[in-house]
């Protein structure tokens, strides 16, 4: 590992002198390939067995190249499977719970870091501590909770909470809100206090200097948290395997573990079906690289 | 919407030294709509959060059938004295997440430390490495262990045929076999996990003053000792973070059992056995709450350690 | 460290759009999607309708197909319109607490015993005795009994029993020279003996957990007799005697001679082994049959009951009931009454019988002419048993079976121990929790 671990000190030395030039780093880039590709092998494996019908499978064998590759699977699982009803109750649970969460948890972090308070810091304790408790922990009282929430039929099939999206967007919201609200508080009061000083002595309002001054400014912040609250909250699994009991309500990710039951030993339907799911984290990773990263160490790089 | 940039404001009174403003200045009306951006968040982290924890440890000291208000009878410690004495699972779950954070701190860790430390330089591709080793990160756990079972799976997976063990009666079932199946859940936790460290370690070691690294290798140290004795301790905000994430992280891993068998037959975990007794078919709640409790408890270790760090400069 | 946090924030990619058409957009969609969030997702039920949903839990492809059918011929009949809602099998019932709970379909397929009273008594099904006054008459009294809630009303109306017992294939016991063994002594020499010629003398798959029980009913049944067993089941009996350690020592006589890697395997692999010749016999449910598409595999495949080993010989049979129950939703449908009194209609059994033959159906009006000599002998044993108990995880607490019962019994296969007094303990605090 001496090998390894002697370029960073030559080329972060190297970095700062004008002119260097860079030293190849061989043997760094043999461990990263190698350890590359052991990352890739899992994800790789499971669309290459995506590609192949089962016909072909069952002929060659799953470790063969026999056969033709097309996207049949990924067709026959998104009928068999049902994703298109499955995307939409995924959308229908993110985009309400991700505008809600950056909603209040701005307003929150607003709040206390613009206007001292006595209880300022108990709170932001008692929120950021919420969303660090294992989702668990809460799950029985949540569940007799909804169960005993009276809706009428119209709005609810079972006549309460239960098997509502409203019942997982709102765990979801309150969830999350914790953590948005601690990093927003933190982005927040490195805005200059000038700022809403200058409204307030012009006569703006609370609502004036939230809504028309330091939203704007914290748009890094959301474009960052939205993302990360997009991908965290589509990826979440257990609040709708907990208050959704109806298969055909289920998001996409908690849908993917009843497939299993599904497509039992089609392990081509079964990696078509994951794949189909993944595809929607892929695209907004590529696309939104920046902000999710950024959204990551938000919260880290602090104090 | 007026900005009076560059107007310096007088020091008036009602500004606090760190520059906020007293509650008391403020027009009545703006109270009231101060006071509301704070109670509507306030009161929906009470109803969903603060309130069903506080009947979390409630319950734990009742039975009850899961049927109306009326049959809830008080149980004192005999919940958990069941799940300490005589639920046959609960050690081994215990231990399972003793292994589980052991697992991620030691290894997951390290690795994606290590990934930070080698993708810090300024290599060519260096952001293609990055993209494949973050990639686990932004799938959930339940479809890492989807992917992970055609990759497991006894006949028909890719790692029996690259052994050259597949289709024959040694061929190992990693995820059936109770000996081996928590590692092989926890190698598919490092996948995902080590992305996580590798990219918080990379923002931290950005943050790092290059002429820290630059006097330190003026003063002779070699490349390990200028890692440990002088960017390591700088990195110090990183490093509680990723402790608090590998803790927690370990604490919920819930996901990636269940989808594998439910959290049984070698997988227990407390957060599974939690579910088992509330959710599935033989429901006991006054038992699945007993375990939350511990499960809280245990949990809240890490989080009073982590909020006492960070929040310690503000008080 | 804020500045080099502001630093970073800018650099990152901001949105294009305006503020106030984002926010105006994203207004606009939380609104919709509230809306959306808000709707019904299922059927009324509060009135009569000519809808209704079936919650079905059979989800392997033969009774699948079957239930089908069955569905087909009443919405031709009827004219109602019929959704039905397959879950995987094991999925919907580990879920069926909450399901129940949350919002179930009109009718659901579920099981007769403890584990269909339980749920009755919880309030989570209607009460059909109306249903029954026109079906009544087309079931046998046992039936009738095993339909009834602890409070006198009918909950259930069966479609089809099946009975447990000792499958294998005709042609590799004849060719071997192997003879049906009638008592316990018969069993192990007759094991020993496959042993060694080679194959897997009993097939065993346990990675579902439920499969294991029929060995323990059936040793239980056999070696304390059938009131013990159902006391036991109960929780009317200790765990921790010695009548249930004799159970486990007989079965460790077994042990040996059981598949090997019981634990990994399926209850639909364990029937490859018997299909292919592997094994030499296979303790399971008829629905066995299923697995054979082979037909003359399927034609190979004979039956015989479990051996008698020390009290009633072989008088008791494991034949447990399954069926259809009504929701609490479903009690105010009329359609979904409509549906059950027709599931015990001569027609409704044929159309199912026709894609799934390998139960017994329950209705007098079904046409007995279509069963196969293998049927009758079935129903055979079945009419002939003097007691017939459900199974465990249909007579016993659901919290027994399911969290005490199918773990002990995964540790036993592993290696032979079991701590009765660790069962005891358990029981107690469960059965005390209800």
């Amino acid at each position: 590992m001496s090998a390894v671990t002697s370029s960073p000190t030559a080329s972060s030395v190297h970095r700062n002198q004008a002119g260097s030039k860079k030293r190849p780093h061989y043997a760094t880039h043999i461990f990263l390939t190698i350890m590359a590709i052991m990352w890739l092998i899992p994800l790789g494996w499971a669309l290459f067995t995506s590609l192949r019908p089962k016909a072909d499978t069952d002929k060659y064998g799953y470790f063969s190249f026999g056969g033709s590759f097309n996207f049949n699977n990924f067709i026959a699982a998104w009928n068999q499977g049902g994703f298109g009803n499955y995307f939409l109750n995924s959308v229908i649970i993110v985009i309400p719970s991700v505008i809600l969460i950056l909603i209040f948890a701005s307003m929150m972090a607003f709040a206390v870091s613009r206007y001292s308070w006595r209880f300022n810091i108990t709170l932001l304790i008692m929120f950021t501590a919420g969303n660090l408790l294992p989702p668990q922990v809460l799950a029985a009282p949540l569940f007799q909770m909804f169960k005993a929430f009276p809706l009428p039929y119209a709005l609810s099939d079972s006549g309460n909470l239960l098997n509502t999206y409203a019942a997982v967007i709102a765990v979801n919201t309150a969830f999350q809100i914790g953590f948005c609200t601690f990093v927003l508080s933190n982005y927040m009061r490195a805005l200059p206090q000038e700022l809403t000083e200058a409204a307030f002595v012009d006569g703006a309002s609370i609502w004036r200097q939230y809504w028309g001054i330091i939203l704007p400014l914290t748009r890094p912040a959301f474009a960052a948290l939205g993302t990360l609250q997009v991908i965290w909250i589509y990826n979440d699994f257990f609040w709708p395997l907990l208050f959704i009991q109806s298969g055909s309500k289920l998001p996409v990710t908690t849908a993917i573990n009843n497939l299993k039951g599904v497509f039992l030993d089609n392990y081509n339907l079964l990696a078509a079906g994951a794949m189909i799911t993944v595809i929607p984290t892929l695209i907004i990773y590529f696309v939104l690289q920046k902000q999710f990263v950024a959204g990551l160490t938000l919260g880290a790089n602090k104090g | 919407m007026t900005e009076l940039i560059g107007t310096t404001t007088t020091a008036a009174a009602g500004i606090t030294p760190r520059g906020r403003r007293r509650f008391s200045m403020l027009t009545r009306r703006d109270r009231v709509v101060l006071t509301l951006m704070v109670a509507v968040p306030t009161l929906i982290q009470l109803i969903f959060i603060w309130i069903p924890t506080l009947l979390s440890v409630y319950l734990s000291f009742v039975k009850w059938n899961g049927l109306g208000l009326d049959s809830i009878k008080p149980a004192g410690l005999d919940n958990y004295i069941y799940v300490f004495r005589d639920y046959p699972p609960f050690w081994p779950a215990l231990q399972h997440n003793v292994l589980w954070l052991v697992f991620l701190a030691l290894i997951a860790t390290p690795i994606g430390l290590l990934l930070a430390i080698l993708l810090d330089q300024q290599l060519r591709g260096s952001r293609v490495y990055q993209s494949v080793f973050f990639v686990p990160v932004m799938l959930s756990l339940v479809l890492i262990g989807v992917i992970w079972q055609l990759f497991y799976s006894q006949n028909n997976g890719l790692l029996n045929f690259l052994l050259g063990t597949s289709g024959t009666p040694q061929a190992v079932d990693w995820f059936g076999d109770p000996n081996i199946n928590i590692w092989a859940a926890l190698i598919a936790a490092t996948w995902r996990h080590a992305g996580y460290v590798m990219i918080l370690y990379l923002a931290g070691l950005k943050g790092v003053d290059p002429s820290l690294r630059e006097a330190a290798s003026l003063d002779g140290a070699n490349a390990v000792q200028t890692f440990f004795r002088v960017i390591f301790p700088v990195m110090r905000p990183i490093n509680i973070v990723v402790v608090v994430i590998t803790v927690i992280e370990s604490l919920r891993a819930f996901d990636i059992v269940y989808v594998i068998n439910r959290g049984t037959n070698g997988l227990e975990l407390i957060s599974a056995l939690v579910i088992q007794n509330l959710v599935g078919e033989g429901q006991v709640i006054g038992v699945g709450s007993a375990l939350a409790v511990v499960l809280l408890v245990i949990s809240l270790v890490p989080i009073i350690i982590y909020l006492s760090r960070t929040f310690k400069k503000e008080a | 460290m804020t500045t080099e946090n502001l630093s970073a924030f800018s650099r990152v990619a901001s949105s294009q759009l305006g503020r106030r058409a984002f926010v105006g957009g994203a207004l606009g969609a939380t609104t919709i999607a509230l809306l959306a969030a808000c709707a019904p997702g299922g059927g009324s039920g509060a009135t009569a309708s000519k809808t209704l949903t079936i919650g079905s839990g059979a989800s392997d492809d033969v009774p699948k197909k079957a239930y089908a059918a069955v569905v087909a011929a009443f919405e031709k009949k009827s004219g109602d319109t019929v959704t039905t809602n397959t879950v995987a099998h094991n999925d919907f019932q580990n879920n069926i607490n909450t399901y129940l709970q949350g919002a179930p379909d009109d009718v659901f397929t579920w099981f007769a015993g403890y584990r269909m009273r339980y749920y009755a008594n919880k309030g989570y099904a209607a009460d059909m005795d109306d249903v029954w006054k026109t079906i009544g008459t087309k079931l046998s009294a046992g039936f009738a009994s095993a339909s009834t809630g602890d409070d006198g009303k009918k909950y259930f109306v069966p479609l089809y029993n099946y009975p447990w017992g000792f499958f294998y294939r005709k042609s590799i016991w004849a060719a071997k020279g192997y003879a049906v063994p009638e008592k316990w002594d018969d069993l192990i020499k007759l094991v020993t003996k496959m042993k060694a010629d080679g194959l897997v003398p009993i097939s065993f798959a346990d990675k579902d957990g439920w499969p294991a029980m029929g060995t323990f009913d059936y040793i239980n049944m056999r070696t304390n007799g059938y009131k013990f067993h159902m006391d036991l089941t109960a929780h009317k009996e200790s765990w921790d005697q010695q009548k249930v350690k004799d159970v486990f020592d007989n079965w460790k006589q077994l042990l040996p001679f059981q598949s090997d890697n019981a634990l990994g395997l399926t209850w639909q692999e364990g029937a490859k082994l018997l299909g292919d010749g592997t094994a030499g016999m296979y303790l399971l449910g008829s629905f066995v049959t299923q697995q054979f598409t082979d037909p003359a595999v399927l034609a190979d495949i004979d039956f015989f009951p479990f051996p008698e080993i020390a009290m009633e010989g072989r008088d008791a049979v494991e034949a447990p009931i399954d069926g259809l129950m009504l929701s609490k939703k479903g009690g105010t449908n009329q359609a979904a009454r409509d549906f059950l009194a027709y599931t015990a209609t001569g027609e409704a059994q044929d159309a199912y019988f026709a894609i799934d033959g390998s139960n017994l159906m329950s209705s007098s009006e079904f046409d007995t002419s279509k069963y196969t000599e293998f049927n009758k002998k079935l129903a055979g044993v079945i009419s002939d048993a003097k007691s017939i108990s459900q199974f465990f995880d249909r007579d016993a607490l659901p919290a027994m079976a399911n969290n005490v019962m199918i773990p002990a019994l995964q540790s036993f296969l592993k290696d032979g121990s079991v701590d009765t007094a660790n069962l005891e303990a358990q029981a107690k605090t469960l059965y005390a929790a209800q």
